[in-house]
């Protein structure tokens, strides 16, 4: 099974970079701050993790520390699995 | 964009209604009769302060028999627009049309499109619901994140957030409602061989609050380098009526009652004008903040959105792409 971070990058540069691939993208890098993310994205996002990692996105979770770079989600998304005993990397 | 600014208050914003007025008249009579080579000017009238303006500078620079205003109701505006937008056209003495666009937007099936799009986040939302998008307000985070709110017949309000497939087909649907209407005056244009204004103000235009091809399409945009509380300042000159003066900010684009602030700006425009002001003019926020009444952080924030919103309004803004 690939790895929550894989996954998310996967994502990201499908998604938020549009498969350019060549965008260099660090791990911690923010996506607000780097301007590859809006509201929509933030939306699409969260639909992303809801449907792949089956987790429930709060709104109270809807926050750059959650959400705003690869770190972020994988930690997030692996927390998430924390709370519900799930267990996935 | 960055310009010097010695001091700051909330009176920078302060203008010479009258020198503007006759300035921007100027470039209004140059800009149709020269540049653009047409007989006059049409302005949709929404009843809302900017269109009301717009017609109001149209009549100082061309002249009452040049200026078409345009009242384009469908089912979801209130009464006050159609109204409102009525009383400026009398006291303006300007020749006026009134087109109901509803069955424009049935036809291109913008309610059911609409509908549709709510009812996959509110299963039981069916057509005498009435219904309007928010977004959260700046305080809650810095991702700004769209609610639908919904009011059932009985009166029930009911707010849940958009997925990105409903937020997009939300979005979509309900913008065919300034796209028709851009349509509907660019056939007054076409047909008394006038331009189109458009009425977006500073805040508006800068921020992206426009729908690309619709009410963000124009010929000249006569107030889109003025404040919204300057364009207040020049509709008080102008003699406006006071009904529209005080007539708060809408967008008059769902069936629930929804202000600006909370459809796009998050903030009054008074303190939204003087926090883009302070970012236009390099300002930090901690001298900012006095005059708008919020914190350091606060204006931080609203900087750090200020530049999103320009990031997502480059598409918006931007011509077709050519190969050279």
């Amino acid at each position: 099974m690939e790895s929550i971070e894989a996954e998310v990058r996967r994502y990201v540069v499908e998604h938020l970079l549009f498969g350019r691939g060549e965008v260099e993208l660090g791990g911690d890098t923010s996506f607000l701050e780097s301007g590859i993310i809006d509201s929509t994205g933030v939306l699409e996002l969260v639909q992303f993790l809801e449907e792949t990692f089956q987790v429930k996105v709060e709104d109270e979770d809807l926050i750059p520390a959650n959400l705003d770079s690869i770190s972020a989600l994988t930690r997030f998304v692996k927390n998430k699995y924390g709370d519900s005993s799930k267990n996935r990397n | 964009m960055s310009e010097k600014v010695s001091r700051f208050s909330a009176d920078s914003l302060n203008l010479d209604a009258g020198a503007e007025v006759a300035r921007i008249s100027a470039v209004i009579r140059d800009g149709v009769f020269g540049e653009l080579r047409r007989k006059g000017l049409v302005v949709g009238l929404s009843g809302g302060i900017d269109s009301s303006t717009v017609a109001a500078l149209a009549v100082r620079a061309l002249g009452a028999d040049r200026v078409i205003g345009i009242f384009m109701p469908e089912s979801d505006s209130s009464d006050d627009s159609l109204q409102l937008g009525q009383l400026l056209g009398k006291k303006l003495g300007i020749r006026t049309f009134k087109e109901d666009i509803s069955g424009i937007l049935k036809g291109a099936e913008c309610y059911r499109r609409r509908d549709e799009a709510i009812k996959e986040v509110i299963p039981e939302y069916h057509a005498g619901y009435k219904s309007k998008l928010v977004l959260s307000s700046l305080d809650s985070s810095e991702f700004r994140i769209s609610y639908v709110v919904v009011q059932s017949p009985e009166g029930v309000q009911t707010k849940i957030r958009l997925t990105a497939d409903a937020f997009l087909a939300l979005v979509a649907a309900t913008n065919f409602k300034q796209r028709t209407r851009k349509m509907m005056e660019y056939y007054y244009a076409d047909r008394y061989l006038y331009a189109v204004a458009g009425t977006p103000n500073r805040l508006e235009y800068d921020q992206g609050f426009f729908v690309k091809n619709g009410d963000g399409a124009a010929d000249l945009k006569p107030i889109a380098h003025l404040y919204k509380t300057q364009v207040y300042q020049l509709a008080a000159y102008l003699g406006v009526p006071a009904e529209i003066q005080h007539r708060p900010p809408t967008t008059d684009t769902y069936s629930l009652e929804q202000s600006q602030e909370e459809f796009y700006f998050s903030l009054p425009y008074g303190k939204m004008d003087l926090c883009l002001f302070g970012k236009n003019h390099a300002l930090p926020p901690s001298d900012v903040a006095p005059a708008v009444g919020l914190s350091e952080q606060q204006v931080a924030r609203v900087y750090k959105d200020i530049d999103a919103k320009r990031q997502a309004a480059h598409y918006l803004h931007a011509p077709p792409m050519l190969v050279e």
